[in-house]
Parts: structure tokens; sequence; C-alpha cells
């Protein structure tokens, strides 16, 4: 093993991070247990609060702001939009601030620091998963009890799912990389990183469909590569919205410009980052 | 044999008042000043970049199987190489090459997670350190009976004590068996009963044919455990040898073989002026026979009359260790000083009780359990060559810490009844 000032950043250590496999399902599993250990309600928490906001948005956005949902029951619309958007902004959230937040930890022992962001990502994947149940509990309830008549139902497009959830965790990571390596170097994006997802949310389509933005701002919707997922994911979930397969590759490419440069530039700033920390 | 480690011309430069100061607001401000000073060119701006060089060229290289101390001051870059050794930061400059596996330590209890339990944070720890998940349960009992905290291994690790989280957190890392591992002064943890547990482990380590690098103040224990030394001065290698040499010029690094030492007056009641090293004939000196006396001269002042007053004096040796420590009061008849004056005392030690090998002088002034009115640490340094010592075919190090005059005779003792 080479040590050298300046070490190539256009490669990734895959050797070390395959060399620390056993680390990473270790990370997840810590991150499970410290998230509800000595709460009494524990993983039921990952159900309330994504309940308590499709409420929130049934009310003020379905009933006061009077915004459609294309035919799908309103609470399986934001049901569904939140699904993919918490996921989203919990990988932003827990990446976000990596190396700043493990200083201490990566100051005093070494190993692929990629490892931890992923590991985020993965785990987040529980709450991801939880929230699926309780949206298809909701989904039983609402095909074979509902009589308001709402047309919706799942397309052949649901076995895509999969992939969405991927391209979501991917460009999560990419951006989560990016505000790493930002907040290593300046705090304050650390402040931006907040008040950032929660602008993001709103222009991207999770309480609205696609349709309802005007075509002149369609070009914003389509080069947000959140966009095109999470209306993918209501399409196959709820046959509501469009299913442009050129808009979502848009998105991929996308995604993969973000996680690509993201990768670079994390790598980069981690080699030093510790002094100047 | 090639060697295991080798480094090559290793520099770290830190630049103070640099980018990535910590915010914007300071980048700009930094930025705006400069831009202002290089307007009026007269001299460097208060926000300039400064270079700290933490390690300056440093190069050595380390055999399979060498257990290697590293000494030096605080801040003189100890730290730092092994940073950059363990890759937690990368060099400015130089190049190592690293052939075989490194497990570090440089602080005890990496990653625990204070809500997992002990058990948990077992695996965790030892998989941040680089174990594999099997090895760690292979060695699982042995950690466990290290540790000494069974009862509670099932407990969240924020309920432990302070002793029990360490005595875990070394068990784990006492575990490690990769090629290399390189220990950054962790080994000062715990009570005395664990530290010397903790001890005899790292000496199995060493005896193992690990390589391993050390960096400690425990001069006795780079003296015991270590094959070689190095030494690193303000971020540069100045020595490289065998210990007790490396760990002798540590010590007496900031001392002169001058055997006479004048102190400027402090502003207490009583001051030490000057101490001396003397020979029988009073001509001063830095190093002594064995088999002959050491005197020790000091002369000081006392601003006014302090009852209780006493002058007294300490040897110690190279591993940091009291040998002997004595008063004017003792001697007889006792000297008593608790009079307002100047006074020149001399102190005899006696011929052949220091074994060869270096000295260091703390001399005080001072009220025992009341008050110290002067004091002077190391303030004097000599040595005791082998002249006198040679009919003993005995290193110094395998008598002990000094020489006992024992009289041997047969034992005539006539037989009960005759």
């Amino acid at each position: 093993m080479v040590i050298e000032p300046r070490r190539k950043w256009i490669c990734v250590e895959w050797h070390g991070m395959w060399q620390y496999r056993d680390l990473l399902l270790l990370l997840v599993h810590r991150d499970f247990v410290s998230k509800y250990k000595q709460t009494i309600l524990g993983p039921a928490w990952f159900v309330i609060q994504p309940l308590l906001m499709t409420a929130t948005f049934a009310v003020i956005f379905g009933k006061v702001a009077g915004i459609p949902t294309e035919g799908a029951p309103p609470i399986l619309f934001y049901l569904c939009g939140l699904l993919g958007w918490s996921y989203f902004a919990q990988n932003f959230q827990s990446t976000s601030t990596t190396l700043i937040s493990n200083a201490a930890l990566f100051g005093k022992v070494y190993f692929p620091r990629l490892i931890v962001p992923i590991a985020s990502v993965i785990s987040n994947l529980l709450a991801l998963g939880i929230q699926f149940l309780t949206f298809l509990v909701f989904f039983m309830f609402f095909k074979f009890m509902d009589t308001t008549g709402c047309e919706f139902g799942m397309r052949w497009q649901v076995v895509l799912l999969p992939l969405l959830v991927l391209q979501i965790a991917l460009f999560s990571l990419g951006v989560g990389l990016w505000f790493s390596a930002l907040t290593a170097k300046y705090r304050d994006f650390q402040h931006l990183s907040t008040f950032l997802i929660q602008i993001w949310m709103y222009i991207t389509p999770v309480i609205y469909p696609l349709s309802k933005i005007p075509e002149s701002w369609r070009w914003l919707a389509i080069a947000n590569p959140m966009a095109m997922p999470i209306e993918f994911m209501k399409y196959s979930l709820l046959g509501t919205g469009s299913s442009n397969l050129g808009y979502l590759a848009v998105s991929v490419v996308g995604t993969l410009v973000t996680l690509v440069s993201g990768l670079l530039v994390f790598q980069n700033i981690e080699r030093t980052f510790v002094d100047t920390v | 044999m090639n060697p295991i480690i080798e480094v090559n011309g290793i520099s770290k430069r830190y630049r103070l008042g640099m980018l990535g100061a910590g915010s914007l607001r300071d980048e700009i401000g930094n930025w705006w000043s400069r831009r202002k000073a290089n307007g009026v060119s007269s001299g460097v701006p208060d926000n300039a970049p400064r270079d700290f060089w933490a390690l300056r060229d440093v190069s050595f290289s380390v055999q399979p199987g060498e257990v290697i101390g590293i000494v030096g001051a605080n801040g003189a870059g100890k730290s730092t190489l092994l940073k950059v050794l363990t890759r937690i930061t990368d060099p400015t400059e130089g190049r190592a090459l690293i052939h075989g596996r490194v497990a570090s330590l440089l602080e005890v209890g990496t990653g625990f997670h204070p809500e997992l339990s002990g058990r948990e944070n077992i695996f965790l720890n030892g998989a941040i350190l680089g174990m594999r998940r099997h090895e760690i349960r292979s060695k699982l009992d042995e950690i466990i009976d290290f540790s000494e905290v069974e009862q509670f291994l099932d407990t969240p690790v924020k309920h432990y004590s302070s002793g029990m989280y360490v005595r875990l957190a070394f068990a784990v890392a006492a575990h490690l068996e990769p090629e290399i591992l390189i220990i950054d002064e962790v080994l000062a943890v715990g009570d005395a009963a664990f530290q010397k547990k903790c001890l005899s482990r790292m000496g199995d380590v060493a005896k193992g044919g690990r390589t391993v690098l050390f960096v400690s103040h425990n001069t006795s224990a780079i003296v015991n455990l270590c094959t070689r030394c190095i030494m690193i001065e303000k971020g540069r290698l100045t020595g490289n040898g065998e210990p007790s040499d490396i760990i002798n010029t540590y010590l007496s690094r900031d001392l002169t073989d001058q055997p006479v030492k004048e102190f400027v007056a402090g502003g207490g009641d009583a001051f030490f002026s000057r101490v001396a090293l003397v020979r029988n004939d009073r001509t001063p000196a830095a190093s002594f026979d064995f088999d002959e006396p050491v005197m020790l001269l000091m002369d000081f002042t006392l601003r006014r009359a302090i009852p209780g007053m006493d002058v007294s004096f300490s040897i110690t040796d190279t591993t940091g260790e009291r040998l002997f420590r004595s008063t004017s009061v003792m001697s007889e008849p006792p000297i008593i000083v608790e009079n307002g004056g100047n006074y020149s005392l001399v102190a005899r030690i006696p011929r052949s009780i220091l074994l060869p090998g270096r000295y260091f002088v703390t001399v005080t002034l001072h009220r025992p359990n009341f008050e110290i009115y002067d004091r002077h640490e190391r303030a004097i340094t000599f040595e005791i060559t082998n002249k006198g010592f040679e009919y003993y075919s005995y290193s110094p190090r395998e008598i002990g810490r000094f020489y006992a005059d024992v009289r041997w005779a047969t034992n005539n003792e006539p037989e009960a009844g005759k």
C-alpha cells in the first residue's frame, strides 16, 4: 500500500469497501437500533409520521387549497407522493453532514468513509418499507371498501418500483455526498440544507400532480431528478399522472451525473478534511 | 529482509488562515484583507496564510517484527506521523510504503455507541478497527474475559462506569491481529491493575512477531517493550537507535552537560541562586565514577526567617522514577535553614550506590506539606560511569535500581549441642 500526497481522487476505494463490508452491515444495524431504542412506540413512529403529514396535506392542500389529485383518493395520493419523497429527505438529512458529524471518529481511525453515508441510505430503507406497507393497507381499504367511486389501480409499471427506489437512493446519496463535502468546508451549507429540502419538496410534484405545472415551467420539473421518479411511482401505484419514459431517462441521467460528481467531490475532500474541520 | 514499512521524506504542512476557514464570512474576510494589503503593498496582511510544518522530511524504515517506540515532546508531530501512516490524513510531500495490514489504536472506544449493548459494541468497534465478523466471533469469549464486564455485557454502554467502558474498549483492541499495529499513548487508561494487564498484553503482542509502532510518554514501557526507538522533535526525526540511548537523549534534551547551574532570583521569600555538582576536591564535574562520591552544592537565600523551612534534593533516573530524596534535616547532625540569610550547603551522595547510568537532580526549598518556595525539576544532570563497576558481570539494569553494599560471609556459627 502506498501513501502519498494528492492521491488520484478519480478512483473510488472499491477494494476497501469490500473489505469492510461487515462494518457496513453493523452500521446499518446500529442505525436501526439507535433510532427507536428507549421509545415506547418504537418502529410505530415510522408509520405515524407520514400518516400525520398525509392527514395535514389532505386538509390543507385538498380541502383548503383545493389542489386536485387526478382522480385518486387524496389520502392515497399524498401517501404515495410522500413514500418516495420522505425516503429522499431522510437520506439527505442523514448523509449531508457525514463528514462533520463523524469528524471525531474519522480523525481517530481509518476506514473507507463512503461506508457511512451508504449505511444510512440502506438503513432508511426500513422506514420506506414500513411506509410502503402502510400505503398498501390504505390501498386495500380504498379499493375494496371505499364507495367514493374513484378510478385508480396499479399498472404493470409497478415492477419498476425497485428501480425507482434505487434511483432515488442513488440520487439522494449523490446530493448527500455533495453536501457532506460542502459542509465540511463551509459550515454555512449546514443551515442552507434544512430549508433547501423544504423548498425542494414544493417544487417537486409530491403534493400535486405534474400536470398542474404550467407548460412554460414544465422544464423545471423535468430537470429536477426527483420529479419523474415520484410521478412514476404515482403512475404505477395509482394510475394517475404521466409515464413519459423520455422524461424519466432525463432524470436518470441527472441522477447519475449527481452521483458521480458527488463521489468525486467527496473523495477529494475526505482526504484532507481532518486537517481543516 | 525487505522492510515492512518504508517512510521517505514524509512532510505535512498545515496552512493557517487559508481557505476553508470554516465559514464563507471568514473566507471572504480573508480574501478582502489580502486584497486591501496587496493594494497598499506594505508587508504581510494580518490574515495572510502561515505555514506550519507538523512533519518535515521524516524518513525511516521498519523491519518485520520490530517494535518501534516513538518519543518526543508534546506537539512534536508524533500523532501527526501516525495519522499519516494510518491514512487518516494525506501527507503534503513524501511517500510511505506499507506492506501489510495495518490496525491503529489512536483512541480507546472509537465508534462506541451509547445505546448499543456491550456485546453489540464489541462487534461494532471491532469492525471499525478492521476485524472481520467471523474473527470477532471466534475471539468473543477471550475479549469478554479480558474486559471483566461479563455481567453487564447486554446492557447499553451508556450505563457503564468509565472504568468498565475503557476495559471493554481496550479488550477489543487488545485482540486485533494485524501485521502492523500502531498505538498512540492509549495504554495510560484504567486503574493500576488493568494498566499492568494492558502492558503485559502489549508485551505478548510484541513478542508474537508483530510489527508495532508505539507512541508513548511512558519511558519505562518503551525501554521494556521496544527493540528500537525514534525521536521526533519539532516535526523532524532527530534520533533513531537503541531505546535506552534515545530516551537518554530525549530526557536530557534541554539540559546541557553544565555541572553548574545559576538561577535568576525569584520573587518569593526563598530561592536558589546556584546548584552545582562537584567531586571530592570541589572541581565541577558532569560525570563520576561508580566508586566515587557525588557532591551537590546548593546556594540559596532566605529573605526572612521561615520556621519549618527545609531544603532537599531528589535523584531521578531515565525512566522518570525517583531513586531517593534527601533533606538537610536528615543528616547527622541535622542542618537547620530557618533563619533569613544566604546559605551554601554541600550534600555528599556516598560512592557505590548509584549504578552506572544517567541521573537528574531536582532541588526544592519548601515547608514540607505546606508550601513550596522554589523548585527546579531536573535542574542538573550527571552520569555515573562504569569505572569501579567492572568486576561485576551483571549489567546495571540486572542489579536493580541501586547498588546495595551487602556483606557476604560463610556462616561459622557452631552447631547446637556441640
